[in-house]
């Protein structure tokens, strides 16, 4: 990274990103200087291996999930856009953003449904809206450290779904999921301060 | 460690008068409170003693009865004994004189650790109250058990001791434990609230002090404007750290963790070299005929001697970092080297009159980062640990000598004096966190809230440091010095006690707005998923770093000095260094430990298998939220947890050992089946032998735990964890193509196939009725434990050794094992 490599000009759609995003320009100008320095062999796009390459993310126990966030829909590869759109979820929400909401633009990305969307699709890897049970219990299992015993965990796991499941579907759906973590303040819990 | 020796009469009861003569001389000088604290002691020895001497006087009578009686020989020996001199040749005797420093040194630094020991085993009390204040206890006890017996003068401790070697440990602890890249990228606001911050603190509270002194009402018209800034500048020494441990729950901010770090690191010697001018200034001339050209060589002094003490303590730091280069084969001085260094560059530092204390910081800082990666790893853990310990005994005794001379009648207690010294140290670390902070947030990208301000500004809790310059005044400048020490001593107190015990409280009051304690089970794990979440996010946006300075920095390191000063085949990335950390046998004893334990559970597991709607009691659901609170994973730190008083246990790593290994499985046992990620690879390829741990024999079994570490999957440079792995294989590796860390593909590993292999494989239905009794805690999903043995080495023989030596590759201090397999090695 040498000093002034990154200039805005060389960002691509740089108006686009910033409208649907939200960043700032230097904000983007950063995190483009982090897509470049992730980008091993300067392809101009990051593959998974790339994003394997941070250590701290091999340890973290979603790990591979949040790096399968960044490829949405089977890709193989991220562009600088789909890098930062992943990202925008983590925007902190100001005050301005919800105030002036025009009703006919789309939500902002950073906005509460969006970062509980983020999160849920954490849970859902087929997509079909809803954590079903075994789902659920692949998270738990893997957020949970090795003394726990199987039947604990499916215990735990049925608690849970029962706990958030209206409808009796045996599955958490999505409104279901947004409805149990009402009181929690996720727009802080979501929110990275370095992302303005 | 006390050379002071100092015979004077003890004033003992006759009784002690035996062995506390000499007892007397460890520092307290004048006060035989020894004596008496010894009495506690004494009558231990006594005892022994009593029965030591009745034994040889009961075995010197059965000497002389058997003599007369069954000896072939009696007449020699009735001769031998009559021919003795008239004074007994004792049988067992007692030599205090000569043990008695050490030993009463000793005996202190057990009761402390005995002490802290205690204050560990009751769990809620470390985050209740800092340690310091433990250690002011126990000195409180161990001065009112003295004072309660006899009443002696203070204790003095010599002023060369204190700086000689009380607190060059103390100082290296904290240069060498801090975090060198949040250090330096906060450095701008380090240094400018730590150097200003020390400085307005110093000449706030001294000048407040003098004129509160100029009001004739109080009797304080004696103690000149010198003395007050002297005054100013040694209270206004703190100690922030001892209270970072009662907040460390609450997730303080990296920056601001850095600035009380920071400001703890630098302050210390802030003082001490403020405190040196003044004593100069108070040595040299009455306050009148200072002029301002006085002044201004004392500030250019203050620079000279800032600056210099950190250029010399670099320097020595290169200078050991580049002599652990060299140290391979005589690992057992390493750390020698490290401390001796160190020390070397606090005396010289002092020998030209700089400040050591800023050198020896400078050269933990400088000397750590190359040192690290130089030495073996039990030279890595002997220095850390002997570290903590030294600076540990140190403060130890620092406290004690606080706390034994708080007990006493050497006390001048001015009401005026220390009540406004508590009140203006208050005011002006106010005035200077909320004015300084103004000031350098408007440089921040990140700027401090008024929160953050408020942490800083209470956690200003005096330690040690005050107490030991205040104790170290010179008596024939300063006549009312009893009045400084009181007043000192009633500001460490008042700090330690009242605000390191409501600081905690106070963070997490700030930090936490509503705490839902009623969180279901849903939400609990929705938000430690969140904070996981958030916690990765993060990693992938990085640490942004603003300073051009810091990159060039590190290219200049990474050219130049990293050659010089780091032994040449080590691999090169930082990752690899931490990974090396992880041992082997750790991580087979928690699969070995994971698989036996089962934690107790209330529900009875059958009854409450998954049918459609069920309940569950309350108690069964406060016990899942128990066990889910234990057991989850906890959030990757990034800020450091540092404890001043103790090594963090290493359960970070055992969870990221769980988690590494367990994303191996999950890969592999993906890649066998050739979905779920996307990398299109196929999987049927190669063959790969399956084993699971409950059936694998021994052998085979240490080796798939080996190869579980390795993995081959896809992965180009170090900074992965498990790719690491390569670049150690690489150090000792057959294949050349390995070294190049190129793209290992996964269907290239392929080896001769062995049809034996898949009599183990077994799949998941076998494997839950196949493990039975033991709990395959691990997973009951498709989890197999991926053997790669073909590491291209293409030799049934040659594998065990390979492996074996691999991992001996692992392990620096193994490295003679790695060595006598060289044959099969290509290194690198």
């Amino acid at each position: 990274m040498g000093s002034g490599s990154s200039h805005t000009a060389t960002i691509p759609d740089l108006d686009d990103i910033r409208r649907e995003t939200g960043f700032s320009q230097a904000s983007l100008l950063r995190l483009y200087r982090r897509f470049r320095t992730l980008d091993q062999n300067k392809k101009g796009y990051l593959s998974r291996t790339d994003l394997e390459q941070i250590g701290a993310l091999a340890v973290n126990p979603l790990g591979d999930r949040i790096i399968d966030s960044f490829f949405p829909d089977g890709n193989l590869k991220v562009d600088f856009a789909g890098f930062v759109r992943v990202l925008a979820h983590f925007r902190p929400i100001e005050e301005e953003d919800t105030g002036n909401q025009d009703p006919k633009e789309p939500e902002p990305l950073n906005s509460r449904m969006n970062k509980l969307r983020f999160a849920f699709q954490l849970y859902d890897l087929d997509r079909d809206g809803k954590i079903s049970r075994q789902e659920m219990l692949q998270v738990l299992r893997l957020m949970v450290g090795v003394q726990v015993t199987e039947e604990q965990l499916e215990s735990i796991t049925d608690r849970t779904v029962q706990e958030a499941d209206e409808d009796g579907d045996g599955a958490v759906s999505f409104h279901e999921f947004a409805k149990s973590l009402e009181k929690m303040n996720i727009e802080q819990k979501m929110s990275i301060r370095i992302l303005k | 460690m006390y050379i002071t020796f100092d015979p004077g009469g003890c004033r003992c009861s006759p009784a002690t008068l035996l062995t506390s003569s000499v007892w007397h001389t460890v520092p307290h000088q004048g006060r035989d409170m020894d004596c008496d604290r010894s009495l506690h002691f004494r009558a231990w020895t006594w005892l022994l003693l009593l029965v030591a001497l009745n034994d040889s006087e009961a075995s010197s009578d059965l000497n002389k009865s058997t003599n007369s009686t069954a000896q072939p020989d009696p007449n020699v020996r009735f001769a031998a004994a009559s021919t003795e001199p008239d004074e007994k040749i004792a049988v067992f005797a007692l030599d205090y004189d000569y043990v008695q420093i050490p030993y009463e040194v000793t005996l202190w630094i057990l009761l402390a650790s005995l002490a802290k020991i205690g204050f560990h085993l009751y769990h809620r009390l470390p985050g209740f109250m800092p340690e310091s204040c433990l250690l002011i206890i126990v000195g409180a006890l161990v001065g009112a058990i003295i004072f309660g017996t006899d009443h002696k003068s203070p204790p003095v401790m010599d002023s060369s001791i204190y700086f000689l070697y009380l607190l060059p440990p103390i100082v290296l602890e904290g240069g060498y434990f801090m975090p060198t890249r949040p250090f330096f990228e906060n450095i701008g606001s380090i240094l400018w609230w730590a150097g200003l911050g020390a400085l307005i603190n110093a000449f706030g509270i001294g000048l407040s002090l003098y004129l509160i002194c100029q009001i004739k009402a109080f009797g304080l018209g004696d103690v000149n404007l010198l003395q007050n800034l002297l005054f100013g500048s040694l209270i206004s020494a703190v100690d922030p750290v001892a209270v970072l441990a009662v907040f460390e729950e609450a997730r303080v901010n990296e920056p601001l963790y850095m600035m009380i770090f920071g400001e703890a690191l630098l302050n210390d010697g802030i003082s001490v070299v403020l405190y040196n001018i003044l004593i100069a200034f108070t040595k040299m001339h009455k306050f009148e005929d200072i002029e301002p050209v006085d002044i201004l060589a004392g500030c250019a002094r203050f620079i000279i001697v800032g600056v210099g003490g950190v250029f010399f303590g670099v320097i020595f730091g290169f200078i050991s970092a580049f002599i652990t280069r060299f140290t391979q084969n005589i690992s057992a001085i390493e750390p020698l080297i490290v401390f001796m260094f160190s020390y070397l560059s606090y005396l010289v530092a002092e020998t030209l009159y700089l400040s050591g204390i800023l050198a020896i910081t400078a050269c933990a800082v400088t000397m750590k980062k190359y040192v690290e990666e130089n030495v073996s790893q039990t030279s890595y853990t002997t220095i850390k640990y002997f570290m903590k310990m030294l600076s540990s005994v140190s403060e130890t005794l620092i406290f004690i000598f606080m706390g034994v001379s708080t007990v006493g009648k050497n006390h001048d207690w001015n009401w005026a004096f220390i009540c406004f010294t508590l009140v203006f140290c208050q005011i002006w670390r106010a005035i200077s966190v909320f004015a300084l902070f103004y000031v350098s947030n408007q440089f921040r990208t990140f700027p401090f809230s008024i929160k953050d301000q408020c942490i800083i500004f209470y956690s200003g809790v005096r330690g040690a440091g005050s107490f030991s310059l205040a104790f170290l005044l010179p008596l024939s400048l300063f006549p009312r010095k009893k009045m400084f020490v009181t007043a000192t001593l009633v500001v460490i107190y008042f700090t330690v006690f009242i605000q390191g015990i409501t600081i905690g409280p106070l963070v997490r009051y700030l930090d936490v707005k509503k705490t839902n304690k009623k969180e279901s089970i849903n939400e609990e794990l929705h938000i430690r998923l969140m904070d996981h979440l958030k916690a990765g996010i993060e990693d992938v946006c990085g640490q942004w770093s603003h300073y051009q300075v810091r990159d060039k920095f590190k290219k200049f390191d990474h050219r130049y000095l990293r050659k010089i000063l780091i032994r040449k085949n080590l691999p090169k990335s930082s990752i690899v260094s931490l990974y090396k950390k992880l041992e082997m046998k750790q991580a087979i004893e928690m699969v070995e430990t994971g698989m036996l334990t089962s934690t107790a559970f209330s529900i009875s597991n059958q009854a409450q298998r998954i049918q459609g709607t069920k309940r569950l009691s309350p108690e069964d659901v406060e016990s899942m939220k128990d066990i889910l609170t234990h057991n989850m994973y906890q959030v990757r730190q990034r800020t450091l947890s540092y404890n001043k008083y103790s090594l963090k246990p290493r359960s970070s790593e055992k969870q990221a050992k769980e988690i590494l290994i367990r994303r191996q499985n999950t890969l592999r046992e993906s890649m066998r089946k050739g979905h779920s990620l996307p990398w299109g690879k196929p999987a049927g390829t190669k063959n790969i032998r399956y084993l699971s741990f409950p059936y694998s024999n021994p052998q085979s079994s240490r080796r798939s735990m080996r190869a579980a570490e390795f993995t081959d999957y896809d992965g180009s440079d170090s900074e992965l964890l498990s790719v690491m792995f390569n670049p150690h294989s690489c150090t000792g590796s057959l294949q050349e193509r390995r070294c190049a860390q190129e793209f290992i593909p996964m269907k290239s590993l392929h080896r001769a196939g062995k049809p034996s292999n898949f009599s183990f494989q077994i799949n998941t239905s076998q494997n839950q009725d196949v493990v039975g009794g033991r709990r395959m805690a691990l997973r009951s999903q498709p989890f197999f434990h991926v053997v790669r043995e073909e590491y291209e080495s293409g030799e049934e023989s040659e594998e065990d050794s390979v492996i074996r030596s691999r991992w001996s590759v692992e392990h620096r201090h193994s490295r003679d094992y790695q060595k006598s397999h060289s044959p099969l090695l290509h290194r690198k």
